[in-house]
Formats: structure tokens, sequence, C-alpha cells
């Protein structure tokens, strides 16, 4: 996966709870069996009307966030269904971070797995960046190495992330290979057992 | 003495390969379940690498998501049928045992682990499914993980995991009369959130959760993903031990009973800690409706729908008032009053023998109300023998349900059983999120025994009083 180590990005907010898996994508795009082209199903039943046209009112297809990568949510993001493909739809409409003060944990996981790295802030920090990517073109710095986050108008907030998991964004490393550097063990512990 | 511990604790230690401070650990995986959705990327991922499935032989593959449920051979939909296609050309080339569309085994996922008796006490168990949290029932530790982790599975029989916290709830006292482990765990949804187990597992425990069947049992574990927990899971006791004997695939004979004495030791011990514990009172919890848009939205049936200005929060006020918009419903209107065009009885939730028989009690002798329809989708294909055995399919038919093939179905709409736009459903599944039934759908969770009767009356109306035997 592509190593995310500093990114700079215009902030979308969406200011609601318990965004669910379902509402990132819906079921309906998840036959395909590749990994790409779901960026453009993303939110799909918000961003379009049941004809398929693009929904005006919604704050996404404004062209104020034209060129977004960080996503700013409210709390809980990501709960329900495990599938991976709404990790892959976000990162492929262009989003590399993600923002909100929790998240469900496989959606997390997930996350990491594909160099999108979900930033966990409090929920009044959390308000403030949405307050003002709703009212101005607002513009985040994410620095993994320093865990922080920080705007040029004097907002700085730093952020918790497992040692292992950042290691992981920071190098893009895959983690199969990583795991079969312990293929000894795993072995040990199969004989240990029989 | 021995520091007493959880079975969340127990399982755990015996399955970590490798640890490290400041690291998650790397656990071992002694189930891997597998389905044609969140499977294929995996698949790919293992060839482009040039990589095996370690174990072939501790994965067990079948198709549900997608699968037709009316003519098992009119896949409509060329994209579903590649994705099947796909699933078995993989599982040929890996070498991973499947029950395909026309295998007597097949069904959904989380219905067969347990039938074939793959899912015991004590095992690690993942699936590219949130669902998976089901096999907890047993005492396992069962968790949906996604697609980049059922490739690392796959590849390692492996999975790095950070160390759980723990969280008991603690259900005291006894279920009312017709009242049911669906209802249950809605009612825990419901009054402690759709977060409150998000980093933890939980462990279900109290006089309630131990007369429940495995299956209501089951119905609990399943749910335990809408709390935000990848798992829960109850103690094994003598009711798993019985559930499981004589199953395929655990052991028989003397080698059955050496086995089931060492699932009982996993238990919990008397006096062991957790990190969290909650209690609800089982004789307060009445038949529950979802009414919104996610399963803590639940009201009982006797309850009217929240009104948004009611709420202190401003976020709850903006999230109540956006999902009573979704769904169609006024605030303060009576959930029993809401009429209903669909009934949905099936999915890893609500689909199990038990499950069928309770609704199928209420039905007989019954008619569907002429503005419902009504199907009714078996969990899987033994299920559905099995009831056609003891007759059950005809009570549903003569009653104007329709009686389906095993699939996945309405619950998540891949297939071609969808809600229409606009139109309302009483369904025994696990969510009601936007969408999920359908585009626009409007989905309100269930008992069986609520769909059941939903689908006579053309409302909710209390199980209870619906003036029919309530079975226990």
């Amino acid at each position: 996966m592509e190593p995310i180590r500093k990114h700079q990005g215009l902030v979308y907010p969406l200011n609601r709870a318990n965004i669910d898996t379902d509402q990132i994508i819906p079921k309906q795009f998840l036959k395909r069996i590749s990994r790409q082209g779901f960026g453009q199903f993303v939110f799909y039943n918000w961003r379009f009307d049941s004809k398929g046209e693009l929904r005006e009112d919604f704050s996404l297809n404004q062209p104020k966030y034209k060129g977004t990568s960080i996503l700013v949510a409210g709390e809980n993001f990501g709960c329900g269904s495990s599938r991976e493909h709404a990790p892959w739809a976000i990162q492929d409409y262009g989003f590399r971070v993600v923002i909100a003060p929790s998240y469900a944990d496989i959606f997390y996981n997930n996350c990491t797995k594909n160099g999108i790295l979900p930033v966990q802030l409090t929920e009044e920090e959390v308000q403030t960046l949405i307050q003002n990517a709703e009212t101005e073109s607002y513009y985040l710095t994410v620095d993994l190495e320093e865990k922080k986050v920080y705007d040029n108008q004097g907002f700085e907030t730093s952020f918790e992330i497992d040692d292992y998991k950042r290691e992981m964004l920071l190098n893009g490393w895959d983690e199969i290979a990583v795991t079969l550097t312990h293929a000894d063990k795993i072995s040990q512990f199969e004989e240990a057992r029989k | 003495m021995r520091k007493p511990k959880t079975i969340i604790e127990k399982i755990w230690e015996k399955h970590v390969v490798h640890e490290e401070a400041n690291k998650p650990d790397l656990l071992y995986i002694d189930l891997h379940l597998i389905h044609e959705v969140t499977s294929p990327q995996a698949f790919e991922g293992l060839r482009m690498n040039n990589r095996k499935v370690r174990r072939p032989e501790l994965t067990y593959a079948t198709m549900d998501h997608n699968v037709p449920t009316i003519h098992r051979n009119v896949i409509k939909d060329e994209v579903s049928k590649t994705q099947m296609e796909t699933l078995k050309t993989n599982c040929d080339e890996f070498g991973v045992p499947l029950a395909d569309i026309h295998h007597p085994d097949q069904g959904i996922v989380h219905v067969i682990g347990p039938e074939l008796g793959l899912t015991q006490p004590g095992k690690t168990i993942v699936c590219g499914d949130s669902h998976t949290s089901t096999h907890g029932a047993f005492g396992a530790l069962a968790f949906g993980i996604g697609t980049s982790e059922v490739e690392h599975v796959l590849a390692t029989q492996t999975i790095w995991q950070a160390k759980p916290k723990t969280l008991n709830v603690k259900v005291n006292g006894k279920l009312g009369t017709g009242v049911t482990a669906k209802d249950l765990i809605l009612a825990i949804i419901g009054k402690f959130g759709v977060k409150f187990g998000t980093g933890y597992v939980i462990e279900y425990t109290g006089e309630a959760v131990r007369d429940l069947s495995m299956e209501g049992r089951m119905t609990v574990c399943n749910m335990s993903i809408e709390a935000g927990a990848r798992a829960g899971l109850i103690s094994p006791d003598d009711t798993t031990i019985e559930f499981l004997r004589g199953k395929r695939h655990v052991p028989q004979g003397e080698a059955f009973d050496k086995a089931a004495e060492e699932w009982k030791a996993l238990a919990t011990d008397e006096g062991a800690v957790y990190d969290e514990v909650v209690e609800i009172n089982a004789d307060e919890i009445e038949p529950q409706v979802t009414w919104g848009t996610n399963p803590g939205m639940c009201i009982p049936v006797s309850a009217n729908v929240p009104i948004p200005e009611e709420s202190e929060n401003a976020i709850e006020h903006d999230e109540i008032g956006r999902a009573l918009e979704y769904m169609g419903l006024d605030g303060g209107e009576p959930i029993s009053s809401v009429n209903i065009e669909h009934v949905f009885i099936g999915s890893c939730t609500n689909s199990r023998l038990s499950d069928l028989r309770k609704a199928a009690s209420i039905v007989k002798g019954n008619k569907v109300n002429p503005n419902v329809k009504a199907i009714v989708v078996p969990g899987s294909f033994s299920v559905k023998a099995q009831a056609e055995e003891e007759g059950i399919d005809q009570i549903f038919k003569d009653a104007g349900f329709e009686w389906r093939e095993a699939g996945c179905s309405m619950c998540l709409a891949m297939n071609d059983d969808v809600v229409p736009e606009g139109e309302r459903c009483a369904s025994t599944s696990n969510r009601n999120f936007e969408g999920r039934q359908g585009t626009g759908a409007r989905t309100h969770l269930v008992s069986p025994e609520m769909a059941a009767a939903a689908a006579i009356k053309g409302h909710f109306v209390d199980v209870r009083h619906l003036g029919v035997p309530t079975p226990s």
C-alpha cells in the first residue's frame, strides 16, 4: 500500500454520527471482484437521487469541496458491515485521511490496511473543524510522524495511534510479508497443538 | 490460588503465536469462513503474490449473500453470477471446501457453521462478515474482518489483534412469555446505544441468557456488532454441549465427552473481573420494534415514536429528525399504528428452525393481510428440508407467505429480494440502516413472532395480545 507520512488537503465536513458502511457504499456495488473503481459509488444514496441524478443539496456535490482529501465526520464512523469496499470507495474518491471522534473497530482496521489514516480527535475538536470547513475552503495538515493535526490559523492538536499501525502506514508495508517473518513461530504453534 | 479468568482471556491465551511489547498479538485462527462477496479480492491478492492458502482444511466456503431464493438456476444479474463463479474457481484452485448453491450444506455462513459442528467452544473464528459474532453463542471467540484480513488469514492462518477489553452484559431475571432473544438484544442496544461495545468483547451472562436455547443465544451474539462490539460470547454449558452432540464435525463417542469437559472448563471463572459491567432486567423487556435507521433506535411495541424536540442534545435531535424523515414517521405516533407492506422472516439473526417454528405457530390458521407481501427465507438448505419435513412450509404457504430457498436475501437485498422505495418492511434481520433492504426502503427490526403477527394484521401488534398462543 502507499505510505502516508504527512498529508495536506482540503477538508470535507460531514456532520452526522453513526455513518454506517451501507451509507459509505451501498450493497448493489459490492459485486465487483477487484479492489478498484469504487470511488464513483461513495455515499451513493446521498449523492444521487433515485433516477441517478446528482443531488445538489448534498454537500459533497458542491464545487467548493472538489478535490477534497480529508473527510471529517461524527462519532462511530464506519459502523455496521465489515465490507472493505467502504475504505476502498473512500480512498478511490480521493480521501487519504478520515477524522472523527470515534470509529467502528473493523472499519478503522480496514483503513489502516489500505493506506488511509483514521485520526481520532475529541468531539469538540471535530466540531471546530466541521464548522471551519462548512464556512470556508479549509485546509489541514495531518502529520503521522509527529501525530499532529494543524491548520495555518493556529489550530493544532495531537492524536493517538497504535505504534504498530503507525509503522505500517508510515512504511506502507505488506502486512502478510511482515507476518511471514514469524512463519517459524506459526509452524511451532501448529506442531505443539498436534 | 490461580487468578480467576474470563472465557475471553482463556481463549486468547491459548491462541497467541507471538507477542511483543506495544504491538498487537499474533493470534492463531482455528476456523476461517468464506463467502462470495468479501473474498474475491483476497484470493486475487494471494495469486498476485504467488501465495498459497496455509490451511485449506481450516477454511470453509459457501455462497449466501448474492444467491437467488426463487429459482436456484436463474441468476439474472451477471455481476452476481461472476462473483459466485469466482468463488468456485478460487476454492477449486486453492483447495478450499465449498458448499455452493446446489450443495445440501449450503446456507447462510453463520447458520451452517453451527449446524455442521464446525463452530465449537474455544475456537477462534473469523469471516469477512461482521455477523461472525454469531458463533460466540458457543463460547468461541468469533469476529468479523475485512478483505485484507481475509487474505492475511488465508496466507498465514493468523491475525494481528490488540487484546480487547472485556465487557459483561448481565441480564438479570427471566424474559416474560412471548418476549424473545431478539427483543432482548434489541432492548440491550436500545438501552446502551450502538457504540457501547466498541473496543470490547462482550460476554452475556445472567439467568435469562442461561435460559436461552442455542438458537436464541446465536440471535443475541449475532447482534453484538450492532452494539459496536466485534465479538460477543456466552460461556459454554450443558445447552451448548447437547446442541453439539452428534454434529458432523465434532468429535464422536468418548472423544466427544472428553471435548465436552474441556469446553465446559472454558467458562468464565467465579470471581473473574471484567473491564466493564452493565446490567439489564429481563422482566422489564417488552417485544421491541425499531422505528429509525440504526438498531439502537428501538422502542417497546406499546410505545410511541420519539419526538426530536424532546431530545436534549443537538446532534441527537438532528439524528432523530433525519431518521423520522427517512422512515416517513411522525414523532409521537404509536408504533403499533404503523402499516407495513412487507414481511421478511430470515437472515443470520433469525432464520433457524426454531425461529421458523415459532413464527409458524403464530401464522397457523391465519392469513397474511392483503396489503402485505410476506416471504420466509430459511437460513440453510438443511433448515429448509427439516421445516418441510415438519410441514412448517405448508403452514406459511397456506397463510399466503412465499417459501424460498436459503440465503441472506432481503436482509441486505443483494439479490432480487428488494423492498421498493418508500415501502415498509417488518424484518427479522439485524440492520435498519438507510437503503439496507433497497434504496429508500424502510426497515423495522422485530422478532420472528412479531414479524408473523405483523404479517397477519398489516401493522405492528403486541404478539402477546394477538389472541393466539405465544411460544415461551
